[in-house]
């Protein structure tokens, strides 16, 4: 895609002269019989923020436990910075890794805490005082650093964590589920605090996370990992709006997915069959699809308009009742009954206090949208 | 749960508690008895601790008793907490389960064969009996006790400090001394206190590995008795006794005040 000229994009990632930070080559991890890594090849560049997506059991901690030295694979390479890391002890590794547990030392404050990677670090003695000083600075918690770890919040222990992973200036920051013992809203803050960190430090991070809205919320690139396997690597709005499979497009976000049959019509349309007497669905579509080919159809709820009056000018139009109605506050989910009684949700942003009356429960509504607002998925 | 006061409830608690300390009891009451004769209540006196000051051979035994304790639960401390950190940590192997139960085995040994077993070793390898054997065989069945007390401690640790430590650049050992071990650090102090307790009143294989010139305070009131109970020896147990009681009650105090309030600060620095 062309990008004016005046303004950098950061996307190493489609730069071929970029040398990758860390190169995974065909990396197998095996405990036991089980497979936690399958085959994967992957590449994360410099200042990146990478996010691991996926669900418990896929992986994603695997292949982070790699990187930090704490697991071998059982077959494959890791490069970092082009030198390979299996041989390098933990302790020798230039990367840094930030627990989900934060794993801070309960019997040393919290300036020792941040202090115990760089005695243990070439640094000079007398510089070690200013860098701490510059970290507790970086995390805002000056204050607190005479304190022990349960003599502080939760949110200031995760800050002290970060401080700590941060203080020896890794090449490589790994986050395991760094938020998770937060509540949402100290979570939502902290996500911010941790892009603006990361941005100012320009350290490369890899966050693994189960929750998709904060790895695209913070994330430069998200890997949705499905056992063991990468199913997609892409920008946050690339895996929102073209995800590549239904395991993708399920997984991120909220989508209706609607089995059908392709026919094509050229001009990259295709027309999809999808239930008996009822008008096809209008689609676009990169690929070429033979006829007849089985494929599903997903579309985001909000591209979804939903009115009472047949509305003109549409690619698709499609009748339904209106089963279910929920309330968010911001937005409102339809659940609207199509034939042969598949469920398709529309939302609607409530931009007015007044909330859309003229819809409610068991009315007749036609829900529109246009043909692109769709993806066709082969698998 | 019923809290009420029944007969039934003191009868069998009174029942219980005289049948383990009734003996005690006398013995510390006639420590301060003023006759000689043992059985005989003659006023009260102090005199006995004062006689006991005197004699050389006890003091002898209880500076003999004194070294084999401080070495030998010094070396079983060290011993057990290794062989806890390595049972806790090493994971699932094959024959852990074996390995785990034989550390604990000699827990339920009968202390014959164990005192048996240590002095045939010691004849076998040529080692002169004295106070060096019985450290070792002190040593050898003390530490299954410290071991025990570290590893309950070491399990609810948790690891990923130790993986903390590794990753800001540790070395294994180096993550252990900084780390580990002051965390864990109550639960080792109170197996060297139950280990010192256990060394102090051993007299079955203390009597075993020790040589002539190494009689311990047990051996020697043991000995003592087999010629007479004297008031002097009361005295002497009932000091052993508040040793010991103390000894016991400050590694359980540290194990449960200190190891719960450590856990807590754990917990509360690894969750919100």
């Amino acid at each position: 895609m062309a990008q004016p000229a005046n303004r950098p994009v950061f996307a190493p990632w489609n730069d071929p002269n970029e040398k990758p930070l860390i190169q995974f080559k065909n990396v197998t991890k095996k405990f036991g019989e089980f497979t936690a890594i399958d085959d994967m090849t992957l590449n994360i560049y410099r200042k990146e923020f990478f996010a691991l997506l996926g669900p418990s059991g896929c992986g994603k901690t695997t292949l982070m436990r790699m990187l930090a030295g704490f697991e071998t694979p059982t077959k494959g390479t890791i490069l970092l910075d082009g030198v390979d890391i299996a041989p390098i002890p933990p302790n020798k590794r230039a990367t840094n890794m930030m627990f989900q547990s934060y794993a801070l030392f309960p019997h040393l404050s919290v300036w020792e805490n941040i202090a115990f990677g760089l005695k243990r670090s070439d640094m000079p003695k007398e510089k070690i005082p200013a860098r701490v000083e510059e970290m507790l600075k970086l995390v805002r918690l000056e204050k607190f650093a005479k304190r022990k770890p349960h003599q502080i919040s939760g949110g200031q222990r995760q800050r002290v964590a970060l401080a700590r992973s941060l203080a020896k200036a890794p090449k490589l920051l790994l986050l395991d589920e760094p938020l998770g013992a937060l509540d949402k809203k100290l979570r939502q803050d902290t996500q911010f605090e941790l892009m603006d960190i990361q941005e100012k430090t320009g350290t490369t991070f890899v966050i693994v996370t189960h929750d998709q809205e904060e790895a695209m919320t913070v994330a430069s690139r998200v890997a949705v990992m499905d056992h063991g396997k990468m199913i997609q690597v892409d920008t946050p709005d690339r895996i929102y709006e073209t995800p590549n499979s239904v395991y993708v497009a399920d997984f991120i976000g909220d989508v209706n997915i609607v089995e059908g049959t392709a026919t094509p019509k050229g001009d990259g349309k295709v027309a999809i069959a999808w239930a008996e007497g009822q008008p096809e669905i209008s689609a676009s579509i990169a690929e070429g699809v033979a006829p007849g080919t089985k494929v599903h159809f997903a579309i985001r709820p909000e591209k979804v308009a939903i009115s009472s009056d047949r509305p003109e000018g549409k690619a698709n139009v499609i009748e339904g009742t209106v089963h279910d109605i929920a309330y968010l506050g911001n937005i409102s989910t339809y659940k609207v009954e199509v034939a042969g009684g598949r469920m398709i949700k529309a939302q609607v942003a409530n931009d007015r206090r007044i909330a859309r009356r003229d819809i409610s429960w068991d009315d007749k509504v036609w829900l529109s949208f246009t043909d692109t607002a769709g993806v066709v998925l082969l698998n | 749960m019923n809290r009420k006061f029944t007969w039934f409830n003191a009868t069998s608690l009174t029942l219980g508690f005289t049948f383990l300390y009734l003996p005690m009891i006398i013995l510390v009451i006639f420590s301060f008895n003023e006759s000689k004769l043992v059985t005989v209540w003659a006023g009260f006196s102090t005199k006995w601790y004062g006689e006991l000051l005197q004699n050389d051979a006890f003091l002898n035994a209880a500076w003999v008793t004194l070294k084999v304790a401080v070495l030998s639960s010094t070396l079983a401390t060290i011993l057990g907490t290794l062989a806890a950190y390595v049972m806790v940590r090493a994971g699932r192997f094959r024959g852990r389960t074996l390995f785990s139960g034989m550390i604990y085995a000699p827990l339920v040994m009968p202390e014959v064969i164990t005192g048996l077993a240590m002095l045939l070793l010691f004849i076998a390898i040529g080692l002169d009996r004295g106070v060096t054997t019985i450290v070792l065989a002190h040593t050898t069945f003390t530490m299954c006790y410290v071991s025990v007390v570290v590893s309950s401690r070491l399990v609810t640790f948790d690891q990923s400090l130790e993986e903390a430590a590794l990753d800001l650049g540790c070395t294994p050992f180096d993550a252990f001394k900084s780390v580990t071990l002051p965390i864990i650090a109550p639960a080792v102090i109170s197996g060297w206190l139950l280990a010192f307790t256990l060394s102090l009143d051993d007299l079955v294989i203390a009597s075993f590995a020790a040589g002539p010139s190494s009689t311990t305070l047990p051996m020697k009131i043991f000995s003592s008795v087999r010629l007479g109970v004297s008031p002097e020896i009361n005295a002497l147990s009932t000091l052993m006794i508040s040793i010991v009681t103390v000894g016991v009650i400050t590694a359980s105090l540290i194990s449960k005040r200190s190891i719960a309030k450590q856990r807590a600060d754990e917990q509360a620095a690894v969750r919100t």
